[in-house]
C-alpha cells in the first residue's frame, strides 16, 4: 500500500461511500458533539421531517456559548440576564430530552466549554472523527482525530444519519522542530504558525503538526495548537497520538478499559503517518527562535514578536483600517502599551495548565489598579482542579474574578464583554472587530502574557516575571 | 429549496478581506433559536451608529444598494466561525450571491446548503467588479459562468454535487439518506460506540 499520511488513514477509515467526480464521499461520524446555538434550528428540521437523532448513543451535548459565568446566575437564585440565552438554554434542555441527547445541563459537574469538556471524558480518542456545529472543534486533532466544525445543516444531517457529505481535503504538514524558550508556549507558537502561513493559507487543507517540538507538547498544549487551526483557514488541525496521548486518556470516564484499552491503543499506534507519505504542502517552523507573540490588528495572522514594532500601515489598505480601529499607529512598539481588560479562557486556553501557567505569574501579585481581570475555567471540572491546586486562592488574592465555566468574554453573547475602545489582552482565538463586544479591542496572547500584563496594567513581556 | 438557475443582479462592493462571521453578524445575534429575520442585523456592526441608527455611509444603508443580489467582497470572505446565520442573514437580506478571490471552507458549504452562490473569480475579475460597483452581472449556474456587462464570460469553480443540488432544488440530506443502507453496513463492521 502506499505511504499514507495520519489524515489519510483516518479519512480511509470512515468513508462509507468513496467519492466520485459527481458525488463526495459519505463520511461517518464517529461522535457529535452539540452545544445550545448551533443546534436549535436543527432539531427543527428533524421534528419537521418527524425523524430522530439517529445514534444519540454518539451524541453529545453541553451548554457554552451563551451561558452565563457567574455563579449566581449558574448556581443562584438569580436568573439568566439575557433573556435570549435563557431562552436558547431552555430550548437545549427540551430537545435534549426530546431526542433522547446526553446533556451536561447548567449546574451539571460535567458541564464546560464543548472541546474542553469531551477530551476530559475520554469520549475524545484517536482515530475518530468528530463533529460539532463550532469551528473550534478542530481542538480534538490534538489526539489523532479527523475533527471540523460543521454548520448548523450539516448539524442536521448528522442527527438524521451519523454520517456527513465531504470532499476529502488536501493535506499539509507544519515541521516544527527544537525546544520552546521559556516563556514561550504553544499559544505563541500556534500564533506563529497563522503569522507565518496566513489567515487563509490553510483554506482547504487539513494541517498536520509534526516535528520535536509537537511531540514535546502535553495534551494541554497540543489542543491549544490544534484549537487555532481554523484561524489559519484549516479545516482541522491533527497530531499523531503517541505515549504523552496515551498517558492522558487512560482511566478517563469513557476511555477503553481493561482489554478494550490495550487494543485500543494497539489500534492508535497505527495513526502516524508513514515515513514517505505525501503531503500537498508543507511549512518548517524553528521553535527554538520563537518569542512570546502577540497580536496588534483584527485579525489573528496580525501578529508580531511582543517586543516588536507594529508595521507601517502607509499605503496598506487593510492594516491601516485595522490599525484605526485598534487605536495604533505604524511603528508603535507593542511593549509598554495600555490594558484595560485581561480575560483568561477559552476553548484555546481555559484548561488546567493554562490556568496553571497564569498562576506562576500571578503568585504574591497584584493586578493592576483600574485593570479587570477575569479568570473562566473551560469546564467545572478545570475549576475544581484549579481550586483544590490553590490557583484559585492565587487567582482571588491578586484581585482576579474568578468563574464558572464557559465560553464567556471570548464572544460577547452571554453578559461577558469588553467594553467599547477598551483593549483587552485575552487567550481566546479571534481578535475580530467587535468579538468580545461592541468596540472592543482584542489583543491575542498566552495566558503567561495575560497574566504579566495584567499586574503591569500594560503589555508586559511575561519572561520578566518568570 | 427552491431551484437556482440564474441570478442577473446589479452588486455590491464591499471591499474588504478577511471579513470575518463576527462582521457579518455578530456573535450577540446568536441567541436566536430560529433561521428567521436575520438580515436586520446583517453587518450590523457597520450598518448601525451606537443608537441603532443607520451609518449613512455604509454601503448597503445607500439607495443604489437596493434590490442588489450580489455581494463583491475582498479576499477570504467568511473566515471565523462555522455560524450557518452568516449566509442565513445575507439570504434574508436578499443576496444570492457572493464573489470573492477566496472564500473560507465553512461559510462555503454552509452558502450552497442554503443556496447562497459562492463564487471565486480570479483577481483581475475581482478588480474589474470592485471598480465597478453597481454593474449588473449575470450568473448562470448550469455553465457555471459569470458574465459581466462588458461580454467578458468567466467559469467558476462550482462542485458537480453542488450544482446540482441547486439547480435541481435538491436537498442533500435526501441523497445522503437514499445512502442509509451502506451507512447501516458500515455500522455493523464497527466495534461498540463506546466502552461505558
Amino acid at each position: 500500500m502506499a505511504a499514507r499520511t495520519l489524515f489519510d488513514k483516518v479519512w480511509a477509515a470512515h468513508e462509507v461511500v468513496a467519492e466520485s467526480p459527481d458525488t463526495p464521499a459519505v463520511l461517518y461520524i464517529d461522535l457529535h458533539l452539540i452545544h445550545e446555538v448551533t443546534s436549535p434550528q436543527a432539531f427543527s428540521v428533524l421534528r419537521g421531517l418527524g425523524l430522530p437523532v439517529r445514534r444519540p448513543d454518539r451524541t453529545l451535548a453541553t451548554m457554552d456559548h451563551s451561558t452565563p459565568t457567574s455563579t449566581d446566575q449558574v448556581f443562584g437564585a438569580v436568573p439568566i440576564k439575557v433573556d435570549a440565552a435563557a431562552r436558547q438554554v431552555q430550548r437545549l434542555e427540551q430537545n435534549a430530552a426530546e431526542f433522547g441527547v446526553e446533556l451536561f445541563a447548567m449546574r451539571d459537574a460535567r458541564r464546560g466549554i464543548v472541546h474542553v469538556i469531551s477530551p476530559e471524558l475520554g469520549t475524545t480518542q484517536p482515530g475518530m472523527t468528530i463533529v460539532c456545529g463550532d469551528s473550534h472543534t478542530s481542538t480534538h486533532g490534538a489526539f489523532g482525530a479527523l475533527a471540523f466544525g460543521i454548520g448548523t445543516t450539516e448539524v442536521g444531517h448528522v442527527f438524521a444519519t451519523q454520517a456527513l457529505l465531504q470532499r476529502k481535503p488536501k493535506t499539509f504538514a507544519v515541521n516544527i522542530e527544537g525546544p520552546l524558550r521559556p516563556g514561550v508556549t504553544a499559544k505563541d507558537l500556534i500564533l506563529a504558525v497563522i503569522g507565518k502561513i496566513g489567515v487563509s493559507g490553510g483554506t482547504g487543507h487539513v494541517l498536520e503538526y509534526r516535528g520535536s517540538t509537537i511531540r514535546s507538547l502535553s495534551m494541554d498544549e497540543r489542543m491549544t495548537v490544534c484549537n487555532m487551526s481554523i484561524e489559519a483557514g484549516a479545516r482541522a488541525g491533527m497530531i499523531a497520538p503517541d505515549e504523552t496521548t496515551f498517558a492522558y486518556l487512560k482511566d478517563r470516564p469513557r476511555a477503553p478499559r481493561g482489554a478494550l484499552w490495550d487494543a485500543a491503543v494497539a489500534r492508535w499506534r497505527e495513526l502516524v503517518s508513514d515515513p514517505q507519505a505525501h503531503f500537498d504542502r508543507s511549512v518548517d517552523i524553528d521553535a527554538a527562535a520563537l518569542e512570546p507573540m502577540i497580536t496588534y490588528g483584527t485579525n489573528p495572522g496580525m501578529v508580531l514578536p511582543i517586543g516588536g514594532a507594529i508595521p507601517d500601515g502607509a499605503g496598506d489598505e487593510i492594516l491601516g483600517k485595522a490599525l484605526a480601529y485598534m487605536g495604533f499607529h505604524g511603528g508603535d512598539a507593542m511593549l509598554g502599551k495600555r490594558v484595560d481588560v485581561v480575560f483568561i479562557g477559552s476553548c484555546t486556553n481555559g484548561r488546567l495548565g493554562d490556568l496553571q501557567a497564569a498562576a506562576s505569574i500571578l503568585k504574591g501579585r497584584k493586578v493592576a489598579p483600574g485593570v479587570r481581570l477575569l479568570i473562566v475555567p473551560g469546564s467545572q471540572e478545570v475549576k475544581r482542579a484549579a481550586e483544590a491546586a490553590g490557583y484559585a486562592d492565587i487567582f482571588k488574592a491578586a484581585g482576579a474574578d474568578w468563574r464558572e465555566s464557559g465560553c464567556s468574554m471570548c464572544l460577547g453573547m452571554n453578559g461577558d464583554t469588553v467594553g467599547a475602545g477598551q483593549y483587552s489582552i485575552s487567550t481566546s482565538n479571534r481578535n475580530f472587530e467587535g468579538r468580545q463586544g461592541v468596540g472592543a479591542r482584542t489583543l491575542l496572547a498566552s495566558p503567561y502574557t495575560a497574566a504579566a500584563s495584567a499586574v503591569r496594567g500594560l503589555i508586559t513581556d511575561p519572561r520578566e516575571m518568570l | 429549496m427552491e431551484p437556482l438557475i440564474r441570478v442577473h443582479s446589479k452588486t455590491v462592493v464591499i471591499p474588504s478581506s478577511n471579513i470575518d462571521t463576527d462582521q457579518i453578524i455578530p456573535a450577540r445575534f446568536l441567541t436566536t433559536t430560529t433561521k428567521d429575520g436575520l438580515g436586520r442585523q446583517l453587518f450590523a456592526d457597520w450598518r448601525y451608529a451606537s443608537d441603532g441608527s443607520p451609518n449613512p455611509d455604509f454601503v448597503l444603508n445607500r439607495p443604489e444598494a437596493r434590490g442588489a443580489q450580489v455581494l463583491v467582497a475582498g479576499r477570504n470572505f467568511g473566515c471565523g466561525s462555522s455560524r450557518e446565520h452568516a449566509p442565513w442573514a445575507l439570504l434574508d437580506f436578499g443576496f444570492r450571491a457572493v464573489i470573492s478571490t477566496e472564500l473560507a471552507d465553512i461559510f462555503r458549504g454552509n452558502s450552497l446548503k442554503n443556496g447562497l452562490l459562492p463564487i471565486m473569480v480570479d483577481d483581475a475579475t475581482s478588480q474589474w467588479l470592485m471598480d465597478h460597483p453597481g454593474a449588473e452581472v449575470d450568473i448562470d449556474l448550469a455553465a457555471a459562468r459569470l458574465t459581466l456587462p462588458t461580454g467578458v464570460s468567466v467559469a467558476f469553480p462550482l462542485e458537480a454535487f453542488a450544482r446540482h443540488c441547486l439547480l435541481n432544488g435538491i436537498d442533500e440530506l435526501g441523497y445522503l439518506r437514499s445512502r442509509m443502507g451502506d451507512i447501516e453496513r458500515y455500522e455493523a463492521r464497527l466495534p461498540t460506540a463506546r466502552s461505558s
